[in-house]
């Protein structure tokens, strides 16, 4: 399907997101993948608000939002019905971190124990963006938010990233991956792979928000590299809540990462918090353990 | 005619129906209705995808994604089930989805409830869906076939709650003439979505509508709900002319043509009232009963009508609009703007409170003295 669609756009131009916003190339991007026998359900976010503001749709495949938290619901019913009916439309979810990692885990976790055929796709800006920036399940170690400011007394949000994909894991989700919008050929690869693996799948993409991350729109893919490269979005690939393929880099300082974002400025100026960037350091060390990260350079020759 | 329980009426007249998603989660006293059409889908006499989901705000979300994909859909809840799946209740009445759920009635909490009344459907009122209330049990039965087939009406396109008291119709066994398959599919058409999500016609639907359109939106969504009662009115005639039973009228006198003093009231209580009203008509008081089947949307003309003749009206609410009044209460008032006839409010039966015969007659000699808004039969001593 990615072949065939290489040039076939189904989230059109035209759309309200920032320039540089990660997640409209998400929807682009995943919406190629996975072609036009495609019904996409969103969760309320930022892409439903940016791509359909009546009467205009970016969609060109059937589309539905109910609310924020019941995107699985509503695929779970659109999945019955499409069984009942013996039609072969694959269902694709569209939702935010905030709607996936906070408000819709009920509705998830149901949708995802009753086993229906779909994918979810969460677009992971790793804050409640539409609303202005408030930190989510998803935000990651220290970084400053409208509800998790930075200040005299605080270096942000207090809590590292919730593990979305090994819950899902753990409910006996076929297909899980992590992707990046840095890496087109993969995403689309592995929203294929997880459309066409019966059952619920799972794919988390890290879509940086210019907006909401304080950076120039034109950084969007180099910070999403950046993000894989220091450690701290491990991308890879679950099959049957098994690790089996994974981006190994040859990592660089997570200050390098940090330091092309206002929300984790705090950490530099007005001096630098040595004590804070080592333990995310060692978020990033341990993702490196936990998933092999590393690239194994050969020894130099004497 | 069958003797047969409340729940497993409903349950058989929603199989008749041909629901093709049911979803199903239990809750006290809904859960039969549930229970029983799972039994139907497991011994193959209902062909639906039937979907266990983990609360009622996926129940009611199930039904909007599978409505939307072109499937007539069916669930049932009660009470904080039903408050739990508030948000899409709005939700799917402003996408226009044609669903039909049956509400056991049940007590809001807190204080925590399982007993009878009518504040957990009231409460929603406003989220643009039609309500039908049941008297008995034939009556409950019947609704669900007319919900369907007035839904998913193309003038229509609107959900439906059936409403038909918890415990005191849902458990109790009553004598009911059930519809044949035959009969119901003469009846009901097969639904035909307006639009569906189809990969062939893509459409967006549940979009998000700036200043510019949301009026519209509601002004469309109120006109449908108004609309809605041409085609309650031809389903009921229609239901009439196969079956005999008559429900073209959204409202329904009893005994109401001499009647000076009139009681309002929804349910089945109307029974009660019924009876009490014989045996007060047998001691020469001419009392009536107006009857209202359909709340939304509220037949305002045909209570004006019908209370024409009243000299003194009590309106019985089993809820109430905390610091105001019971709903019917406020909606007869409101079709009675102008009138100079006293109309009194009983609030009664919260929480599964017994009203009897005895009750009722004390209701109408307060209403006759002038004696009304209030809480009726409270016991003063826990107070």
């Amino acid at each position: 399907m990615a072949e065939k669609c290489k040039t076939c756009e189904l989230f059109d131009s035209g759309h309200r997101a920032c320039g540089g916003c990660g997640a409209s190339l998400a929807a682009r991007l995943v919406t190629k993948a996975a072609g036009p026998e495609t019904i996409v359900v969103s969760s309320t976010g930022c892409m439903e608000v940016f791509s359909t503001p009546y009467p205009e749709t970016a969609w060109k495949v059937p589309w539905i939002h109910s609310l924020f938290e019941n995107a699985a619901a509503v695929a779970s019913g659109i999945e019955a019905s499409l069984k009942k009916q013996g039609r072969k439309e694959k269902i694709v979810i569209m939702a935010g971190d905030g709607a996936t990692f906070d408000i819709g885990m009920i509705t998830i976790s149901g949708a995802f124990e009753r086993g229906h055929d779909f994918t979810y796709i969460c677009y992971d800006n790793e804050a409640y963006m539409n609303t202005g920036i408030q930190r989510s399940g998803a935000t990651p170690y220290d970084a400053s938010t409208t509800t998790s400011p930075a200040g005299s007394h605080s270096f942000g949000n207090k809590r590292p990233k919730k593990d979305m994909p090994a819950i899902l894991a753990a409910h006996g989700a076929p297909y899980v991956a992590t992707a990046s919008i840095a890496y087109p050929a993969d995403l689309m690869q592995k929203v294929e792979r997880a459309i066409n693996t019966p059952g619920p799948c799972y794919v988390q993409v890290h879509a940086p928000c210019c907006t909401g991350w304080g950076f120039e729109g034109e950084q969007t893919i180099a910070i999403a590299k950046l993000a894989i490269e220091t450690g701290l979005w491990p991308n890879f690939e679950m099959i049957d809540g098994k690790v089996t393929k994974v981006k190994k880099v040859v990592r660089k300082p997570v200050t390098e990462y940090l330091k092309t974002q206002k929300r984790f400025r705090h950490l530099f100026k007005p001096k630098q918090q040595d004590a804070e960037i080592a333990a995310i350091q060692a978020i990033a060390d341990r993702n490196a353990e936990k998933y092999g990260l590393d690239i194994k350079l050969p020894p130099k020759k004497e | 005619m069958h003797i047969t329980e409340g729940s497993f009426a409903v349950a058989e007249a929603v199989r008749l129906c041909r629901p093709q998603v049911v979803s199903a989660y239990p809750i006290t006293p809904q859960t039969h209705i549930v229970e029983a059409l799972a039994d139907f889908v497991a011994n193959g006499t209902l062909d639906a995808e039937y979907i266990t989901v983990e609360n009622e705000l996926s129940a009611l979300s199930a039904c909007v994604g599978a409505s939307a994909a072109g499937s007539r859909t069916y669930s049932a809840t009660t009470s904080q089930g039903l408050m739990l799946m508030a948000e899409v209740v709005f939700n799917a009445a402003g996408m226009r989805l044609p669903i039909v759920m049956s509400i056991a009635n049940r007590a809001m909490g807190a204080p925590l409830s399982i007993w009878n009344d009518m504040q957990d459907s009231i409460s929603l009122r406003d989220a643009g869906w039609l309500h039908f209330y049941a008297e008995d049990n034939q009556e409950a039965t019947d609704l669900h076939y007319i919900a369907y087939r007035v839904c998913e009406d193309h003038k229509v396109l609107l959900p439906a709650f059936v409403c038909f008291d918890g415990f005191i119709l849902s458990h109790t066994y009553e004598p009911i003439d059930m519809l044949t398959q035959e009969d119901v599919d003469k009846y009901l058409p097969k639904f035909s979505p307006y639009e569906r999500l189809d990969a062939a016609d893509p459409v967006s639907f549940g979009m998000y509508a700036t200043p510019e359109y949301y009026l519209e939106f509601r002004y469309e969504h109120d006109k449908a709900v108004k609309d809605a009662r041409e085609i309650i009115a031809k389903a009921g005639a229609e239901f009439k002319a196969l079956f005999g039973r008559d429900y073209s009228a959204m409202v329904e006198g009893y005994k109401l043509e001499d009647a000076e003093t009139v009681i309002v009231a929804m349910g089945s209580i109307c029974g009660t009232v019924k009876d009490a009203i014989d045996e007060m008509r047998a001691n020469g008081k001419k009392v009536g009963l107006l009857k209202i089947r359909v709340f939304r949307p509220f037949p305002s003309e045909e209570v004006a009508k019908a209370l024409t003749g009243a000299t003194c009206i009590a309106v019985l609410d089993k809820n109430i609009s905390l610091g105001a009044k019971g709903a019917t209460a406020l909606e007869v008032k409101d079709a009675l703007y102008g009138s100079t006839v006293p109309v009194f409010n009983y609030i009664l039966g919260l929480g599964g409170r017994d009203v009897r015969k005895k009750d009722i007659k004390e209701i109408v000699a307060l209403a006759e003295k002038g004696q009304g808004n209030q809480f009726y039969g409270l016991r003063k001593e826990v107070l």
